[in-house]
C-alpha cells in the first residue's frame, strides 16, 4: 500500500524511468506539464491516440517525458513535424509542446503558415521570455529594456506578442495564462485539446536562473508574486491590445473561439473529389 | 504492362506513386517543380496527401512527420532546397526515418543556372548535414531509370530506414522518353519491418537483421520516443556517454557502409577488356556512352561504369577493377567530385578528369577526344 501511496497519479502518462526531469528549481515547466496532464486525464485521452512533437530547448524536453508517442525534432520545426504526423495519421491528437524561441524565432515562419491553413494540431507555447536552454539570451518575447546574457545594455527589440501573431494568423483558440493560473490553464488547455483547428494557448512561465536574476526577480517564487500582482483576466479582448511590458499589466484570458473548416477536412473532401 | 511516354520528373512521380508513396511534402523550385505538380493531381487519386510546405525546411520536416505516421513519404527540390533540407535530412539519419528526397541537380553554387543542369550536389547529397551518418543516393540516367530507381529508392529508404536520395539533373528531369510500366503485382515492394515483440519488450532502436532496428510507428501502441539527441537503445537520450555516441553513430554509418554490396547497382559496358574506364551518372553517363561506342568502332579498348548507386561508393569494386585497369576517365558536370572518390580507391591506376562547370551536358565527341587523348598519354 505504501508503494502505491508513493505512484503520482499521472504517472500513467509519464516516463517514470526518466524522471528526474532536468529542469531548473523555480521553472515553470513542471506546473504547465502538470497542467497538461490533468488536462489529458480529465478529457479521458487515451494515451496511444497521443503524438507529442516538440523542438529544441527546455520545453522542448517534455515530449521525453511523456509516455506516448513521441517526437523531439530540430529547433523550430516541430509544428511541419507534427503536420506531416497529422495528415498521415488524421486520427490521432497531436499536439506540440514547445517554446518561445523555438515557435516564434527559428520556428516562426511554420506556426504562422500552420494557423493560416488551419492545421488540426493544439499547440502549447511556454514563454519564459529568453532562451533559457544556452543560458539567456534575447528571445523574440523579451521584454523592451529586460536585460538578458545577449541583451546586456537592456532589450532594444519590440517583442512579438504571440497571441496576436496567432490570432492575425488565423488560429481559432488563442489563449493565455501563467503558470500561477494552473486551474484555468488546464481549462483552456482542455478546450485548446477539443478545439477543431489551430488552437494555442501560450503560458507564460517563470524562468529565475537565466531570466529572472537578470530582471529583479532572482527565484521562482518572485516571478510568482509579479504575475499575482499583474495578471488581468480579460476574457475575449482583441489580443492586439495585451502586449506584455516591464511592469506593465499582464492580460490574460481567452481571446479567440471561432470556427473555420480545418485543413485535414478540406484534404478530405480534395481526396474525395479526386477519386470520383 | 503498360507504356508511357513520359519525362523524367513525372517518371519519378510515378514511381514514387508505384512503390506506395502516399504522401509528398514540397515548395516549388525549378527544375523540380513538375514533381509537385504531377503529385498534386495523382496523389489525391490513389488516396494520398499532397501538401505545398512554406519552405523546404517544412517539407523536410513534414516528410520525416508523415513517415513516422505510417506513410512513405517524399520530397523533391533542388539545390538551393535541397541545402535547406540538409538540417532534417540529419534528423532522418539520426532517427532512422525511411523517406525520399528527390534533388534535380542545377547549376550552383547558390541560385546558380536555375533551369540549366549541373551535377554539383554529389558530394552534398552524402554529407550535407552535419555529423557522421551514411545515406543512399541513386543516380538514374532516363526517364525510364527515373521510374525504376525512384521504386528502388523506396525500398532501400524502408529496408534500411535511411533517406534515400534520388540524384537526379535537370537534363534528365526534362528529357521525355518512353517508359515502361510493369503491372503492380510484378513491382517489388519493400515495406519497413515492424516490431514482432509486445511494447513492454521492444526496444525501438535495438538493431535487427543487417543492423536496422524494427520501426513501430505513431498509434500503434508502442509510445516510442525518437529523438535527433543522442540516445539508446530504448530512445532515451543519453547526450555524456562517448560509448552509446559511438555505438550509435558506429551503427548508422555501418548499417550502409557494411551492405554496401546488397545496396549497389552499376551498369558495365565493354568493361570485360578495358584498358581505359569511364567512370560517369546520370545525364553525363548517356554521352560518355555514346563516345564508348565510338571509340571501340576506332578501336580503343575503353569501357564505361556507370554508377547508379553512388553512396555508398562502390569501393571493393573499384579496388578489385584496378588490377584490370590502367586509366580511368571521370565524366561529370562539376569540377571534381565524384573524382575523388574514384582517386581513392583504385590504387596505382591513373584517373583523369572530364569536368564541366553547369548550364550544358558533355557532347560526345568532346569526351572521344579526351579519351583519345588519355588513351595515348602518358
Amino acid at each position: 500500500m505504501e508503494i502505491e501511496a508513493k505512484q503520482h497519479p499521472m504517472d500513467k502518462y509519464l516516463r517514470a524511468d526518466r524522471i528526474p526531469h532536468i529542469w531548473c528549481p523555480g521553472c515553470g515547466l513542471g506546473t504547465a506539464l502538470n497542467c497538461f496532464l490533468y488536462a489529458l486525464d480529465e478529457l479521458k485521452i487515451e494515451p496511444d491516440n497521443l503524438a507529442i512533437v516538440s523542438g529544441i530547448g527546455c520545453t522542448g524536453r517534455i515530449a521525453g517525458y511523456l509516455n506516448v508517442d513521441s517526437y523531439h525534432t530540430t529547433h523550430g520545426r516541430a509544428i511541419p513535424f507534427a503536420t506531416g504526423l497529422k495528415l498521415a495519421k488524421p486520427d490521432m491528437k497531436v499536439v506540440v509542446f514547445s517554446g518561445d524561441g523555438d515557435l516564434f524565432a527559428i520556428g516562426g515562419n511554420h506556426f504562422i503558415h500552420a494557423a493560416r491553413r488551419n492545421m488540426d494540431m493544439t499547440v502549447l507555447c511556454v514563454n519564459n521570455y529568453n532562451y533559457g536552454m544556452t543560458g539567456g539570451q534575447l528571445a523574440p518575447t523579451t521584454p523592451l529594456e529586460a536585460r538578458t546574457t545577449t541583451s546586456p545594455y537592456g532589450n532594444v527589440e519590440h517583442p512579438f506578442n504571440l497571441c496576436h501573431v496567432a490570432a492575425a494568423s488565423g488560429a481559432v483558440y488563442v489563449a493565455r495564462w501563467t503558470t500561477l493560473h494552473v486551474r484555468r490553464l488546464k481549462e483552456s488547455m482542455k478546450e485548446a485539446l477539443n478545439k477543431k483547428g489551430f488552437s494555442f494557448v501560450e503560458i507564460l512561465s517563470p524562468c529565475p536562473t537565466a531570466y529572472g536574476r537578470r530582471n529583479r526577480s532572482p527565484t521562482g517564487l518572485d516571478m510568482m508574486k509579479y504575475y499575482q500582482e499583474h495578471s488581468v483576466i480579460k476574457h475575449g479582448i482583441d489580443p492586439s491590445e495585451a502586449d506584455i511590458e516591464i511592469g506593465g499589466d499582464i492580460i490574460v484570458g481567452k481571446f479567440i473561439d471561432i470556427e473555420k473548416p480545418t485543413y485535414n477536412e478540406e484534404v478530405e473532401k480534395l481526396i474525395r473529389k479526386a477519386r470520383k | 504492362m503498360e507504356i508511357k511516354f513520359y519525362s523524367g520528373n513525372i517518371a519519378a512521380a510515378e514511381g514514387a506513386m508505384a512503390a506506395g508513396c502516399r504522401f509528398f511534402a514540397g515548395y516549388p523550385i525549378t527544375p523540380s517543380s513538375e514533381i509537385a505538380e504531377h503529385m498534386s493531381r495523382r496523389l489525391p487519386q490513389v488516396g494520398g496527401v499532397f501538401v505545398q510546405m512554406e519552405d523546404e525546411l517544412a517539407s523536410m520536416a513534414a516528410i520525416l512527420g508523415a513517415s513516422w505516421g505510417g506513410l512513405k513519404a517524399m520530397t523533391a527540390t533542388s539545390g538551393p532546397g535541397f541545402s535547406l533540407m540538409q538540417e532534417n535530412i540529419g534528423l532522418g539519419a539520426m532517427t532512422e526515418t525511411p523517406c525520399v528526397i528527390v534533388n534535380v541537380q542545377r547549376a550552383g553554387p547558390s541560385t546558380g543556372m536555375p533551369t540549366l543542369v549541373g551535377q554539383g550536389d554529389v558530394m552534398q547529397s552524402r554529407w550535407g548535414s552535419h555529423g557522421d551518418y551514411e545515406t543512399i543516393v541513386l543516380s538514374p540516367s532516363s526517364p525510364q531509370e527515373c521510374f525504376d530507381l525512384a521504386i528502388k529508392a523506396f525500398n532501400l529508404a524502408e529496408e534500411y530506414r535511411v533517406p534515400t536520395i534520388l540524384l537526379m539533373d535537370e537534363s534528365t528531369a526534362h528529357m521525355y522518353e518512353k517508359v515502361v510500366i510493369s503491372p503492380p503485382e510484378k513491382i517489388k515492394i519493400v515495406n519497413r519491418k515492424k516490431p514482432r515483440v509486445t511494447s513492454e519488450k521492444y526496444l525501438p532502436f535495438k538493431p535487427g537483421r543487417n543492423m536496422v532496428p524494427p520501426m513501430a510507428c505513431a498509434g500503434e501502441g508502442y509510445r516510442v520516443h525518437v529523438t535527433g539527441l543522442t540516445h539508446d537503445e530504448r530512445g532515451y537520450p543519453q547526450t555524456t556517454d562517448p560509448e552509446i555516441q559511438e555505438k550509435l553513430v558506429r551503427r548508422l554509418c555501418d548499417k550502409i557502409r557494411k551492405n554496401e554490396a546488397k545496396i549497389r547497382d552499376m551498369e558495365l559496358h565493354y568493361m570485360e577488356d578495358a584498358e581505359l574506364a569511364l567512370v560517369s551518372f546520370g545525364i553525363s553517363a548517356r554521352s560518355s556512352k555514346a563516345a564508348v561506342n565510338h571509340a571501340r568502332k576506332k578501336g580503343y579498348k575503353v569501357g564505361l561504369i556507370r554508377l547508379k548507386t553512388i553512396w555508398p561508393f562502390p569501393e571493393p569494386y573499384f579496388e578489385n577493377i584496378a588490377d584490370d585497369v590502367d586509366k580511368f576517365l571521370v565524366v561529370e558536370i562539376n569540377y571534381g567530385q565524384l573524382k575523388y572518390e574514384v582517386e581513392r580507391n583504385v590504387g596505382k591506376g591513373k584517373v583523369y578528369h572530364l569536368p564541366k562547370f553547369g548550364g550544358s551536358v558533355h557532347t560526345p565527341e568532346e569526351i572521344y577526344s579526351r579519351i583519345k587523348e588519355v588513351y595515348h598519354g602518358d
